[in-house]
Formats: structure tokens, sequence, C-alpha cells
């Protein structure tokens, strides 16, 4: 059996001894008797370290690692810097806790401050919290985070992804907001049905951008017909676009949120990601979860701290804006230190290039009879095409070619349409290359 | 410090990603960005030194002891990290096709496993984020499972008023109403009380075991039947199952729903805040409102479930941290069936140790000398005498760089110092800090001030909150 406990056998004895006991059973002398188990556990035996790897790896061997992946749909393949991967495995970040006590915390706060600013100005918001659990979590809360005493009803675009749409109905079912999906057209949120849908019981609006599709949804004039009105407006934005797509304050956002895996997080199979969420001043005092700011000590140092503490949980109780504790802390740190890395040009250059693959892509998938984007706007790196022949077919062919193939839509109006996706790890060759597989399957 | 906005120099890069290898297409103007962005501009040996330095003033398990009850903060093995970092599990995309996928379906199906076995529960969710996010999902089994029932004047969550601050506001915002119920002055569950709260609205009753001054519920069967004669179901906060691992199970003592953090008893490293996991678990009545997807098996191989109708639905992208469990997967593995008792036995052991030791001295107001795997102890009389609060013990505890206990909590304590040494540590640290704590305990009488000065030795002292608070500077732009 392995085990992490360094007290031997004989140094246990003492300290039960000492504590005027003889055996390990005595020490739970007050649970009764019709609650404690009279049996083992029935799961298996301990294992070696070694064993344990092995068994591990054995497991993990099972999975595909495909070489090639054009699959986004929330989850992005990017390029992590080197750095990225070895300043968050320093030990000290991983296994400190919430930073509670601040005088031996300030590693954690201040890249937690340092995030926030980063966040700030991605997004062009004043205030962002310290994360929530991912980018749907996020979408969640920014819904609630909208609702006041007048206005509970929630906006959402169809063009969302349906993810964040299903994780808001959990959210507030059993609460007074309700929601309603605004329609798509052409892939793109109806701005004719929103205008009808407004009324004075709507407290959001929320869009993504670029949105599910991969298009580029008409951010200004949703902003402005929002514009002077006390409905929020929600835009759930992809962070690595943000190089070089407009800010979401750019269009009159009052709460921005979304995904932050892009920023040097991997794949991990859909978790542990990273939701940002940042707002106005106005709303500072709504965001739910944890917050640094920058204060002094006595002595004038700059210090951090956790702050508008009012908000949560331990203090608040079932007042709390939110009930989040623990958050995605290292996550963020990891974003941190990726923006760190890649800097206001890099971000745009990821940004750049994941952009000009994806149209290359398209651009070579529509050569190949059958094969046309179904949405004609304009889109960042994903895109939807049909196909032609029986999609599944096309995706297993690839997969043997070791390419993971865009993702088959769900849904009648989708059938044999695959939402494509491309990033800077993607070369031309693969590219090149996968067109002609595509091309010689009959 | 310097802020790393504060570092490097306008022209400063790292050069990490090719030429454009095809045609580069611009962003039309209307989408196109016109607000700066300001990020650092620093090398990559800035970026080393900058957050070297930031290391070095965290404060981690690897650093020392750090007894912050009710957070288990046990030590992280290193295998476990080295298990998470193998590409075959942190380089799978989550909608790759269900049989490349094979091996991630397995870790979720033997956590299932081992866990439902630890707990006595029928099944386990790994789509929850974290404890606070296991809460809430299991309070909406609990919503779900009356609503089926047509019993839908259930509305209220009783929740002792020793509980975590996240049950309450779970429970809030899972959309009932929140009953406190008072604790007896021996720190348990009012069984009277409970008794005359309980009605034909009651939804649940939340309640963790060992509560939060590290006492089991004597009472847990009268508890729970109370709840389950009223109609109600229990739900178990596994923030204290470090505890009873191999010992009891919540299944056994009456609970329908349990939600565990992965990052507390099943040894994954917390991350200066997140990320955690809080897989809930359920007995068999209440599997059908798990949230979707669910993991199968169907003729030899693992495969996601279609969504049923009774779910509670999605509540997270995707299916849940999955590293952490692959974490906590290799923890259970190593551990096995002896080991996870082992190391609840000895959780125990090394609290009520230090407990004994420190007994004759500081004020321990509940268990009669006796706790689970943490213990409470109250300065007020520190606080009274000599103005030394819990405040100015934790903050004098970081000069001796360890980290202090949970200050302030449970709330029914006053000037509460909550110590939870974990199974992870020697006698001889042990011994330490009986000493320190003692010996810090006798300073309080013979020169409080430089307690009430405390920490003299950390890179900041005491930071201003009050102003923090006042006049928030979120960002450094």
């Amino acid at each position: 059996m392995g085990t992490y406990v360094p007290n031997t056998t004989t140094e246990q004895q003492k300290m039960l001894n000492a504590i005027g006991l003889s055996t390990m059973d005595e020490l739970f002398d007050v649970i009764p008797n019709d609650v404690k188990l009279n049996a083992p556990l029935d799961i298996p035996k301990g294992m070696s370290e070694m064993e344990v790897s092995y068994k591990m790896k054995k497991i993990a061997g099972k999975n595909k690692v495909y070489d090639t992946i054009f699959r986004g749909c929330g989850a992005y393949r990017h390029y992590i810097p080197a750095i990225v991967k070895q300043v968050t495995s320093k030990e000290e970040f991983i296994t400190a806790y919430t930073p509670y006590q601040a005088e031996i915390s300030q590693g954690i706060l201040q890249s937690i401050f340092e995030y926030q600013t980063m966040i700030c100005e991605l997004t062009g918001m004043q205030v962002s919290n310290a994360s929530v659990y991912d980018g749907s979590t996020a979408a969640a809360e920014a819904v609630i985070m909208s609702k006041d005493r007048k206005r509970n009803k929630a906006l959402v675009s169809a063009s969302v992804n349906p993810m964040t749409i299903e994780t808001i109905r959990t959210y507030i079912a059993g609460t007074d907001i309700e929601m309603e999906i605004i329609p798509e057209k052409d892939g793109l949120t109806d701005i004719e049905s929103l205008k009808k849908m407004l009324g004075d019981d709507t407290a959001c609006v929320l869009i993504q951008q670029p949105n599910f599709y991969g298009l580029l949804e008409d951010g200004d004039t949703i902003g402005g017909i929002m514009a002077n009105t006390d409905i929020k407006y929600i835009m759930s934005c992809n962070p690595i676009s943000l190089g070089i797509l407009k800010a979401p304050a750019e269009y009159g956002v009052d709460i921005a949120v979304g995904e932050g895996q892009p920023l040097g997080i991997g794949l991990s199979f859909g978790g542990p990601y990273l939701g940002f969420m940042a707002t106005t001043d106005k709303l500072m005092r709504r965001l739910p979860g944890r917050i640094v700011g920058e204060t002094r000590d006595s002595k004038g140092r700059r210090a951090f701290v956790l702050t508008l503490q009012a908000r949560e949980q331990h203090i608040r109780r079932e007042k709390a804006s939110s009930n989040i504790c623990s958050n995605q802390a290292l996550c963020a740190m990891t974003a941190a230190v990726y923006l760190a890395a890649m800097g206001r040009e890099g971000l745009a250059q990821a940004a750049k290039l994941s952009m000009s693959k994806a149209h290359y892509l398209a651009e070579r998938l529509c050569e190949i009879d059958g094969y046309e984007l179904v949405y004609k706007g304009e889109f960042f790196n994903e895109f939807v095409t049909t196909v032609n022949t029986d999609a599944d077919r096309v995706l297993s062919v690839l997969s043997e070619h070791e390419i993971l193939g865009g993702y088959p839509l769900k849904g009648q109006k989708h059938k044999g349409h695959l939402l494509w996706c491309a990033t800077e790890v993607n070369t031309k060759e693969e590219i090149d290359t996968m067109i002609q597989i595509l091309k010689d399957i009959k | 410090m310097k802020l790393i906005f504060e570092k490097g120099n306008i022209n400063r890069r790292l050069d990490l990603m090719p030429e454009c290898d095809v045609p580069v297409v611009d962003v039309d103007e209307r989408y196109k960005r016109k607000k700066e962005i300001r990020l650092p501009n620093v090398s990559e040996t800035e970026i080393s030194r900058h957050y070297t330095k930031l290391s070095k003033r965290t404060f981690g398990v690897n650093n020392g002891f750090y007894p912050l009850g009710s957070c288990t903060m046990k030590y992280n093995p290193k295998i476990n990290d080295e298990i998470a970092k193998l590409p075959g599990f942190s380089d799978v995309h989550p909608l790759q096709p269900e049989h490349t996928v094979q091996g991630c379906l397995e870790v979720y199906k033997l956590a299932e496993e081992y866990l439902c076995e630890i707990t006595g529960m029928d099944a386990m969710d790994f789509q929850p984020a974290a404890g606070a996010h296991g809460e809430f999902t299991g309070l909406k089994l609990i919503r779900a499972y009356h609503r089926d029932r047509n019993d839908t004047k259930r509305d209220k969550i009783i929740v002792p008023d020793s509980a975590h601050g996240t049950n309450p506001a779970s429970a809030a915002m899972a959309g009932f109403t929140v009953i406190n119920l008072p604790s007896t002055e021996e720190g348990f569950v009012d069984v009277d009380a409970l008794r005359k709260v309980v009605g034909e609205d009651t939804a649940g009753f939340m309640l963790t075991n060992p509560n939060t001054i590290g006492l089991f519920e004597e009472h847990i069967l009268e508890i729970t039947s109370i709840i389950h004669e009223a109609g109600g179901l229990n739900y178990y906060d596994g923030a204290n199952l470090n505890a009873i691992m191999g010992i009891a199970r919540p299944g056994d003592m009456g609970f329908d729903v349990v939600h565990l953090n992965l990052h507390k008893t099943f040894s994954t490293p917390h991350g200066g805040g997140g990320p955690g996991s809080g897989p809930v678990g359920c007995k068999m009545h209440l599997t059908q409102y798990l949230p979707t997807p669910r993991i199968a098996e169907k003729d030899g191989m693992l495969t996601f479930e279609e969504k049923n109708g009774k779910s509670i639905g999605r509540v997270k992208d995707f299916y849940g941290n999955f590293l952490v469990v692959v974490r906590a997967l290799t923890y259970m593995m190593t551990l096995g069936s002896e080991g996870l008792k082992n190391a609840s036995e000895n959780a125990v052991l090394n609290a009520n140790y230090m407990l004994h030791m420190l007994k004759d001295t500081f004020d321990i107001p509940f268990g009669k000398g006796r706790c689970m795997h943490e213990f409470v102890i109250s300065l007020e009389k520190l606080k009274k005498e000599k103005s030394v609060s819990a405040l100015d013990f934790a903050k004098s505890l970081l000069d001796y760089e360890i980290h202090p206990p949970t200050m302030y909590f449970p709330l029914i304590v006053h000037e509460a110092l909550m110590v939870e040494p974990t199974e992870t540590e020697t006698k001889e640290t042990l011994d330490e800090v009986i000493a320190i704590y003692k010996e810090l305990y006798d300073k309080a009488y013979t020169d409080p001030d430089s307690m009430h000065n405390s920490p003299a030795t950390t890179p900041v002292g005491r930071p201003d909150e009050v102003a923090a608070a006042r006049n928030p500077i979120l960002r450094f732009f």
C-alpha cells in the first residue's frame, strides 16, 4: 500500500499513549456502532508509486492524441509557450490555498491582480474578478448579476454555444429569472427579433462574439439598441480573438465573459479551464467571486488583499451575490503568464495567424465538390461547411490519418454540417494534406 | 514589489510563433479593434524572475505546516501531477469521438467506483468544479426530486448555524429559502429544535459530519430520520470526509446526496484558490436527476449517455475538472482500501494529539478533550484580558513560518481558531508547533503589543483592508 503518512507505527503508538488511548479504534469511539463500517472498503489494495504510474500510463494510452486538430467548439489547441508550463509548475503556486493570509500570500494575490488587469485590458472593461469555473458558468453568473427588482428576463441568442445555454438554464431553474432565446438568422443573432423581444422586464441580452458558428456578430447595432437603457449587454468572447477584434467595451458591453482556456491552458479533456468575468465600475459590487485589490501596509508598502468581501458567501451567507468559493486561480495565473509571454503583438499575431489559417482552410475545403460554407457572414477562426458524403465517414477517414476533423453539429437543420477550426498551430502543410485526403474519399 | 507592467521595455518580446505560411487575412474595419491593449513587454528572463519572486512570496503546503481547518491541506503527492501531465490526458480534446477517449472515460468510471464505495452512494458525477458548485448541484437534485413527485411546496433548506457559508449561499442560489438552525451548547445539531422546524415545506437538511467544530454528530441517525420522516432529503457536505474514510460512510448515516472536495480529502493541490473538483454523489432514488452527459458502459465500450428528461441539466462546460479527477484517482489507487483508512486514522490521531497537548493551555470549548480530524480553540479569554485576538495570534504565527489555522470560523465560537493538522505531518512538526502555540500564549501575557504588531518578518505587514474596500484599486492601469 502506498501512503503519505510519515509517522511510523511506533510513533503512532506513542501518540496514542500520550492521549491515554491504546488503539486507533478508540479514537472513533464517539461514532455510533450502527453507522460504523464493519468491513474494509471494497476497493482495490493500494499500490506502490511505480505500479500506479504504470497503470495510469496504460489508461492514458487508451486515449488518442491527435497530431492535427481542426476542431474547436469551446476548446482550442493553441501554442503554449514553455515558460508558461514552467512557471505554473512551481510548487508554491500549486500547493497554496486561497490567499486568506495576505502577508504570506502576496505572490498569489499579486498574480491575480495582474491577471485582473490583463482581463480588463483585453476586454476594455473596468473591473475583473479573480475567475470563475469556466466560460459557461461565467455567462450564467453574468445573467444572475444583471437581474434586478424590475427586470428578470434574460434574452440569449441562439448563436451562443449550446453548452452555455444549457448551463444558464440549469442555473436559473427555480429562481425568478426567465430565459428566452433570440432566434438566429443566417447563423447570426436576428436583430429584428431581438428588437421585438425587448421589454420593461428585460434584464440582459447575451451574445457570443465570435459566435458558436465562428461568425462575427453585429455587436455595434446590438449595442446601439441597448444604449441608454437599463438592459445589461453581456458578451461572451474568445480571448485570443481580442488581440485583433473589437473589445467588448467598444461595443458598449456591460459584462464581458468568456472561456479563458485558449490562453495557455491545455485541452485536458474539458477541464480545468478558466471563466473570466469583467464589468463596469458601476456593477463592481455585484460581481461574484474573489476580487483582489491593492492597498498599503502600515509601513506604506504596496500590498494586495482579497477585497469587497461583503459580496461573498463567507460573510453574507444566503444573501451573497454567488456561492462561489474555490475558483480557478492557477488557471488564471496560467493565462496571466501566457499573456505576459505573448505581449500585445504576440497575442495579435496568434489571432491573425488563427484567422488566416482558418480562411485558408475554408477556401481549400470549398474547392472540393460538395463542400460549401453554410453561412456567408464574416468569421474569425471557426466556420461551418457541408460535406459531400456521410460526415461520420469523413471524420473516421481523417481520424485514421491522425486528424481530428470538424465537429459534427447536432440537430436536424445541421445534418451533415461540420464546424471547423484552425489556430496558429495548424500549418499550411497540414491543411493541404487533409484536403488531399478529403479529395481522395470516394 | 514591482508589477509585471512596471518591468520591461516597449520593444522587448519573445519570438514564439513562425511567419504566416498562408495568405494573411485582415479583419474588416467594422470588427477591428481600436482600443490599445497594454500587456507587459518583457523578456523571458524577466518573466521567469518575476514569477520566481512571486513564488517566494507565496506559502504552500511545501513551505510548511498548514493546519487550515475545514480545508484539509494535506501533502499533494507529486506522482499525481506527473500523471496529469501525460499528453494522453492533457492533450485530449473534449469533443473527440468516444472510441478515442476510452481512457478518459475510464478515469471517470474508476473514480466513480472508488468514491461510491467510500461514501456509500450509488452514483457519482464529476461535473461540479468545486465544493460550492457541488452543493449547488446536489441541492438541484433535491429540488428535482420533490418536483418530480409533485411535492412543490418544499422550498426550505435547513442549515445549522455552524455550517460553511457556502451552504446557505448555495441553497439560496438553487432557489430555496434558508432556515438557520441554532446549535446546542455542546456544538451539535439541536435535535429538539430540528424536530420543531421540519414540516411539509422541508426540502432538505445540509450537514457537515464530523461537523465544523470537529465533532461527530452522535445522534446522526436520529437527525437524518427526522428529516426523512418529514419528507425531506439529507445533504452531506463532504468537507470533513478526511476524518472517516473506511470508518463510516455518509450513505450509511441516512444521507441521500453528498458532495466531496477532491482538493481536500483526495490530495489534489489547491492552486492558490482553485481549480478544485466537487463531485456529487447520490442514492439510487436521485440518480435520474444527475447532470448530463453521464457515462455508461455499452457493449464493452464506455460511452456518454444521451440526455434524460429528468436530469437537472448541465452545470458546466464539458464534463468537469478532468485533470483534478485524474490526480484524485491516482491518489486513491495509491492508498487503496487500507491506505485511505490509515490516512483518516492518522488525521484524527494527529488532531487529537495536538488537542491533548494544548488543552491545558488553551480554551477548547467543545468536545471534552477529544475531536475528530480538527478542533476549535477559542481565544475569547485572551481577547478580554490582553486584547490579543484570534487575528493577532494568527498573524504572530506567520513569524514562525507556519500557516495559521482558519480564523473566526465556525461563527458559533468567539475568537475561533480551527486547527486541522492532517495525517501528512510528522510528530516532530506537531511537537514544534505545539511549543510555538504555547510560547505565543505566554507572550500574549508578557508582550501583547508585539502580537498586535505582528507579523514582523513577512514581505508586507498587515494590509489596510478597510482602505482596500472603501477605495477599490482593482487593476494597474
